[in-house]
This record gives C-alpha cells, structure tokens and sequence, in this order.
C-alpha cells in the first residue's frame, strides 16, 4: 500500500481508489464505521469525514453520529467499499432511535452476563 | 518476500480469507502488498446472515495483520516451484 501514480492505483493495494467514497470500516472491536476516505498512509491511518457507528443488535440498526474521525490503522481490520446501488442492509431490519439500540444493546449484554454467571455456577456439577 | 511474490501470482484467483475475527469472506483476488494486505473484488461472507453489515460490500481491503488463513484453489499452488523458490530464498538469494 502507498501512494500510487494514475496509472498503477487501481492494481495496487493502495487505498487511494478508496479515496472520496463512501466505506464502511470494521474495527478490531467488532465496530463498524461508516464514513468518507478523506485520507490515509501505508499503516491504513485513515480519516473519515461525516463517521457514523452502525450498532446492529438483532435485527434492529441505528447510525450514530460520530463527525470528523481519524481512525489508527492498527484497529483497522477491512475497508469495504459501499455499493450505492445495492441495499445496505436485509430489507428485515428496522431502523431505531439512538436511545433504543443503547437499551438493545444493555439488554444484549445483559443475557450474555447471565449466561456467563449461571455457568459459572454450574461448574461445581462438572457436567461431561 | 516468497509468500508477497507467491500472492502475486494468485492475482485474478478465487480466494476465501478468514480473518481472525473468524469473518470468512471470498472474492477474487485483486492486489496484495508487503504487508500482504490484500484487496478483494466481487466479495461475499461465508456466514452473511450473521454479519447483515457486510451484505453491501462488494470490493475491500483486507489489513494483513488481521488475516488468518488465505484458502487456495486446488490448482493455486505448483508445488515444485514453490519447492524451489523456498530452498533458493533459505541460501539466501
């Protein structure tokens, strides 16, 4: 990956065909962000203008707005180009308010706690 | 530089990359730097129903630190000019 000539970007790494799109970036932490390739370098640094989060719990989504975010390009796991044309997500899912997927997501966390607790107290039963 | 040059070769093939976040996703293979950071065209995820996210993405960019496996077509490796190539890059040149 590196800053390419005209002639050699779109059959490099570079993620200079990326630039001024809209993409979405998946993060080490699971995170999805959608945003424009402002900028970047060879660590896949990059810059999104106008970030959002996408918090997908179930089958509801919100996009949360972030605004001007440089992202460091170790927590950078992929960079995927948006298809415009394509629907961005299963036409199932359904849009909620920002306080609705926090509650979604509480509740999520919440039932993999229990589960991870009740576990733990099985244990003194070592089930084979 | 034996595996950069190798995924050179691969360039236009079918791979699948699994990531270390298990997200399997094939496509063809469109670049790889020396990083082995790798680009994917006309990508889709082996499992889409649990990764919804990725259902619009049809061209990526892969960190190369965050792959896993690389999967191979069966007609992907010569195993003898690998065997060389190897043997030629341990002496050094």
């Amino acid at each position: 990956m590196s800053w390419a000539g005209p002639e050699d970007l779109f059959l490099s790494t570079s993620l200079a065909s990326y630039l001024d799109k809209k993409l979405l970036v998946l993060l080490r932490d699971g995170r999805k962000l959608l945003g424009i390739l402002r900028s970047f370098d060879q660590f896949a640094n990059a810059v999104l203008e106008g970030a959002c989060e996408r918090v997908i719990v179930g089958d509801l989504y919100c996009d949360i707005p972030l605004g001007l975010y440089v992202i460091r390009g170790e927590n950078v796991v992929l960079i995927g180009e948006l298809d415009l044309e394509r629907e961005d997500l299963p036409s199932h899912m359904i849009s909620v308010s920002v306080a609705d997927i926090r509650k979604a997501q509480k509740a999520e966390r919440d039932a993999t706690d229990l589960k991870g607790s009740m576990r733990k107290r099985m244990e003194f039963l070592d089930m084979e | 530089m034996l595996f950069f040059s190798y995924f050179k070769e691969l360039v236009g093939k079918e791979v699948t990359v699994e990531l270390k976040n298990d997200l399997a996703i094939r496509g063809i293979l469109h670049s790889v730097d020396q990083y082995l950071n790798i680009k994917l065209e006309n990508t889709r995820v082996t499992d889409q129903d649990k990764y919804p996210h990725m259902l619009s993405v049809r061209n990526c960019f892969i960190r190369g630190s965050v792959v896993r496996y690389v999967q191979l077509p069966p007609d992907g490796v010569d195993i003898d000019i690998l065997h060389d190539a190897t043997r030629r890059e341990a002496r050094g040149g």
